[in-house]
């Protein structure tokens, strides 16, 4: 141990606000990074499913159309039934 | 080899080859970290001629070199993704830029805050801050790219030209102390042969460099994770993954 005492280690023989501004906004950008990317990842598998529910309902109320409309050979916008 | 690194081209053995890394790189990431930095802060000596603002030394040069190489690394995955039409490069080059950034940063910050004391001054434009801070901005430009783009094939193409125009910083950033004359030291560390540097000193800044190192590698591997599902979303076994991660999470409520 090179320090003597815990305020001898805070004050860093005069030097402590220069090593504490250092370590102290390193470590806030790199847990700001991890948390960041640890979020990231659960927030692109959040994404996907989205998308992914939103085109099987898509799928769904066009199949329903398709069934409905048979006998009229009329173009239906599937984005509004979805909407409905 | 190629038929050694053959199966890794596939987007999913090496979605599950990361995650299967990633508990090991954590656990070394933190081991490595922890006695690193607790002995550079209490253990290691003051410098006879920078007292303890010598202890800033321990964080700035890591995440300095760290910087470059993470940029070699990139520009490497740009230049592979380009050449042979490599999707996962740019996966990975995706993931690198902004862990290149962040680094680039802290060097920068901790090099002012070592300045100030040391130089009197917390930044003046010299060769060596200067083309540091260039590489700041090469950063920031690639990772704008990436996300600039609908299309990530294309944002990969624009961010990978940007990034091997880039590389032409390094080697100006590595000798700027040497063909300039700069306030900025020359290097301590590797001197190969003769390391100007006492052995009390050398070892926590090697524990430090590799627990750093170990970090990058362990942020690294989630964004990589992140960009090859982000890439493959409509392949089958992302989608099968999805649910059951998303069926998962929902059992874990309901216990709640």
């Amino acid at each position: 141990m090179q320090f003597e005492s815990f305020n001898a280690f805070l004050n860093m023989g005069g030097y402590g606000f220069y090593v504490w501004l250092s370590f102290g906004v390193s470590a806030a950008l790199l847990l700001a990074l991890i948390f960041s990317s640890i979020s990231g990842h659960k927030q692109v598998i959040k994404n996907i499913a989205m998308h992914q529910q939103r085109t099987d309902k898509l799928r769904q109320a066009r199949r329903k159309n398709k069934k409905s409309n048979a006998h009229t050979p009329t173009d239906t916008n599937t984005d509004t039934e979805v909407a409905q | 080899m190629w038929k050694w690194l053959h199966p890794y081209a596939n987007p999913e053995i090496s979605y599950h080859f990361a995650g299967k890394i990633l508990p090991w790189l954590t656990a070394l990431t933190i081991v490595f970290l922890s006695i690193g930095i607790l002995w550079a802060l209490a253990f290691a000596p003051a410098d006879y001629q920078q007292g303890d603002s010598f202890r800033i030394f321990y964080l700035h040069v890591p995440a300095a070199s760290l910087s470059m190489g993470i940029y070699l690394g990139m520009a490497i995955a740009a230049f592979t993704s380009m050449v042979w039409q490599f999707k996962l490069a740019d996966a990975s080059a995706a993931a690198m830029a902004p862990v290149g950034a962040v680094f680039t940063a802290i060097a920068l910050i901790t090099g002012a805050a070592w300045g100030k004391p040391m130089w009197g001054t917390w930044w003046i434009w010299d060769a060596r801050l200067t083309s540091e801070l260039i590489l700041l901005f090469l950063y920031l430009g690639v990772i704008a790219l990436h996300s600039a783009f609908e299309d990530k094939n294309l944002a990969g193409k624009a961010a990978g030209i940007l990034t091997l125009v880039g590389v032409i910083n390094l080697p100006i950033i590595k000798y700027s102390v040497e063909w300039w004359n700069t306030l900025h030291q020359g290097s301590t560390v590797s001197k190969l042969g003769k390391p100007s540097m006492s052995i009390e000193m050398l070892w926590p800044f090697l524990f430090c460099f590799i627990g750093f190192a170990l970090l990058v590698a362990t942020i690294i591997c989630i964004r990589f994770r992140s960009e090859i599902l982000a890439r493959n979303s409509v392949r089958p076994w992302v989608k099968t993954l999805v649910s059951t991660q998303l069926a998962l999470a929902q059992h874990k409520s309901m216990e709640k």
